[in-house]
This record gives C-alpha cells, sequence and structure tokens, in this order.
C-alpha cells in the first residue's frame, strides 16, 4: 500500500512538473528621473549647508563625490567652481536670525548630566540650528544671481547634518556551538552591546537658475553603528552612508533600472 | 448521404463550445509560445503583440496576462503590468509563480509611487 502510494505521488508530481512549464527571465524596470532635467544643460553642486562633526568636511567632500557621480551616471555638464560656504552666504543675508545657542555654562551642565558622552560641542550645529539657515533655499533673488553667474544651471544644494551617535542594547548575533560529536551549528543568541557609529541627515535641494525657484526637494536619513570597540574613522562612516543614499539621487536627474527575475509561463 | 453525414458532423464539431475553447486556447498558447521564445532574445515589443493577442483570444488563459504583465513591467508601463497581474491572479489566485512575479512588480511600483 506505502508503495502504492509512493509511485502514486511521484507520477502526480512528475505529470504537474511535465504540465507546467515555467520560464524564470532576467528583466531590468527601468524607472524615469524624479525630476525633469530636459530643460537644463549643466548643474551646479553649489555648496550645503552643514552641521555635526567637524571632523569630515561634509560641504566639500559632498560637493566633491557628488560632482563626480554626475559626470559618470549623467547627461547634464558639470560645473567645476569653488564649493559655496552656504553658512556664510546665509549669515551674511539681511534677514538671517541667528539660531539659539545653549550659553557655555548651559552647554557644560547639560554634558555633565549626559555623562560627557558624544553631545556635540558649541561649535558644532545642531540638526535644529541648521533650520534657521534654511530661509537661503527660498531666497530666489540669491540663487537666480548665482545662475546667472554660471548660465542658468539646475542648482543643487541643501543642508547636511553628520554627526556622531550611540545606542546600547540587545543585539540578536550567531554563535557557534559544537555538541559532544564535534558537529557545527549556528544558534542565534542575544547580547548586549555597546555600539557606535554616524548618523547623516541630508536634505538635498534642486533649484532652477534661471528663475531661483526651487523644483524639487529630497530628504534622507541613514545611521551606521559598529562595536563600541571598534574605531572606524569619521571619513570611512560618511562614504559608506553616502553609498547608500547615491542611487536614490542619481535616480532624480537620471534613468536608473532595477535588475531582477520573473517567472514565464505557458 | 456520406457526403451529407460528414458535413453534418462537422458542423456538430464546430458549432461545439468545448472544441471551440480547446480550439482557442491551442491558438493563444502557440502565441504565448513564440512570445516566450522571442522574449528570451530580448525582443519585449515582439512578446507583448503576442501575449496581447493570446489574452484576447483567450481572455482565461492566466499565463498570457502573467507573461504580459512581466512584458509592461520591463517596458517600464508600470499601470499595465498591475492591471495585466491583476487579471492573472484573478484567474488563478492560488498559482504562487503570478504571486511572486507581482508581489516583485509591487515592491518597485511602490517606491516610484514614493519618490514621486
Amino acid at each position: 500500500m506505502t508503495v502504492f502510494k509512493a509511485i502514486a505521488s511521484l507520477t502526480l508530481l512528475l505529470t504537474s512538473l511535465a504540465c507546467t512549464s515555467l520560464y524564470e527571465i532576467p528583466v531590468e524596470t527601468p524607472l524615469e528621473p524624479k525630476l525633469d532635467t530636459t530643460g537644463f544643460q549643466r548643474i551646479l553642486i553649489a555648496g550645503f549647508v552643514v552641521g555635526g562633526t567637524d571632523d569630515v568636511d561634509t560641504n566639500l567632500e559632498t560637493a566633491r563625490l557628488l560632482r563626480s557621480q554626475l559626470r559618470t551616471n549623467s547627461d547634464l555638464d558639470v560645473i567645476d567652481s569653488e564649493v559655496i560656504s552656504l553658512i556664510t552666504a546665509a549669515e551674511e543675508q539681511a534677514d538671517f536670525v541667528p539660531p539659539i545657542r545653549p550659553t557655555p555654562e548651559e552647554n557644560n551642565s547639560v554634558n555633565q548630566r549626559l555623562g560627557d558622552a558624544d553631545t556635540e560641542s558649541s561649535e558644532e550645529l545642531s540638526e535644529e540650528d541648521l533650520e534657521a539657515y534654511e530661509q537661503i533655499f527660498s531666497d530666489a533673488s540669491y540663487w537666480r544671481q548665482l545662475g546667472e553667474e554660471h548660465q542658468n544651471p539646475l542648482i543643487v544644494t541643501g543642508t547636511i547634518h553628520f554627526a556622531p551617535y550611540e545606542r546600547a542594547g540587545m543585539v540578536s548575533r550567531e554563535r557557534e556551538v559544537y555538541d559532544s560529536l564535534g558537529r557545527r551549528r549556528v544558534v542565534p543568541t542575544r547580547t548586549y552591546q555597546e555600539r557606535r557609529g554616524y548618523v547623516l541627515s541630508p536634505t538635498f535641494i534642486f533649484i532652477d537658475g534661471g528663475t531661483g525657484a526651487t523644483l524639487y526637494t529630497e530628504r534622507h536619513r541613514e545611521e551606521i553603528l559598529y562595536d563600541a570597540r571598534q574605531n572606524t574613522p569619521a571619513l570611512s562612516s560618511y562614504f559608506e552612508l553616502m553609498d547608500r543614499l547615491l542611487p536614490s539621487f542619481l535616480g532624480t536627474l537620471s534613468n536608473e533600472s532595477i535588475r531582477g527575475t520573473r517567472i514565464l509561463l505557458r | 448521404m456520406l457526403f451529407r453525414n460528414l458535413l453534418l458532423a462537422s458542423l456538430l464539431t464546430v458549432s461545439d463550445p468545448t472544441f471551440v475553447q480547446a480550439d482557442e486556447r491551442s491558438d493563444a498558447r502557440a502565441q504565448v509560445d513564440f512570445g516566450i521564445a522571442v522574449a528570451q532574445k530580448g525582443l519585449w515589443k515582439e512578446a507583448i503583440y503576442r501575449w496581447e493577442r493570446a489574452s484576447k483570444i483567450d481572455p482565461s488563459y492566466a499565463a498570457a496576462w502573467n507573461n504580459l504583465g512581466i512584458a509592461y513591467e520591463q517596458e517600464g508601463l508600470f499601470a499595465e503590468a498591475r492591471e495585466a497581474y491583476e487579471a492573472a491572479l484573478d484567474l488563478e489566485p492560488n498559482n504562487i509563480m503570478i504571486q511572486q512575479n507581482y508581489d516583485l512588480f509591487r515592491e518597485i511600483n511602490d517606491r516610484v509611487q514614493s519618490d514621486r
């Protein structure tokens, strides 16, 4: 009876396999750019309002990185010019209201309460501080003037906050164990771990250099954490985080495609 | 007499709805097979033409709609792809291959929608 059942199920399986014809096929799904750039021939990565750690010159590094990426991944001519210090430009504006900063005494008492952890120093701008500088992005005359200097390009600017970050808590990890016969097994375990890393929060703003109007805004937030004993340089963390959001940035300006596979049926 | 009998038999066969359905499925299947062959060579527009014909000949042929969904996706026609996949799933709701294709498509489609 068992043999009969086995033969019957095998026959059923073979019949169903023979009847179903599946063909795995690679597909490449094209995605249109998020922003219509047909009216522009040139692109200017102007500069950014930056805050957080000063271990990395985020303004300069971001401008360099985006320019080099656009040179290979976009049809627009990338303008080589000096990267603007937008913080200075914003502070020079007539109606600039500086961010409210804690006094040195207040800052010290906050740091003591937090156990002098990686809090931002009084020199470093927090994400909230950056908001005070954001009014420059709505100053159409400023961007129009900059656009005129470079033959009305598409201007890329925005804010970038890159700061140290730490978190402690339970972490899942896999552990190898060997039984009495020497067989290896991997078991999931949860351990308490202190981790340190960085948070990168950029906002990219695309401005029409001819009119000074904002065309598109894109916000991101990426974080990376390492074991607290590991000493990872800020610059390599910065590039690791930028790598994650570059496809989305480039997808704003040029076609991208997503590769995958699908199943064709008969 | 023999001729009359043969004529009657052939008329009965042609007017039989099950025979017509089998014939339609066979025609549609030929179109689907051709579509698969050209899609494998990267000729997606020709494949779309074939699978559109197959789905018109036999609108109950889930494989034709599934393949059409894939081809529309490959061409960046997201609204059409969604309609085709959903038609395939309406016909065969338990087909895990169609469901898998549709899930992968939706992942991309949702990303595109949230970006815009």
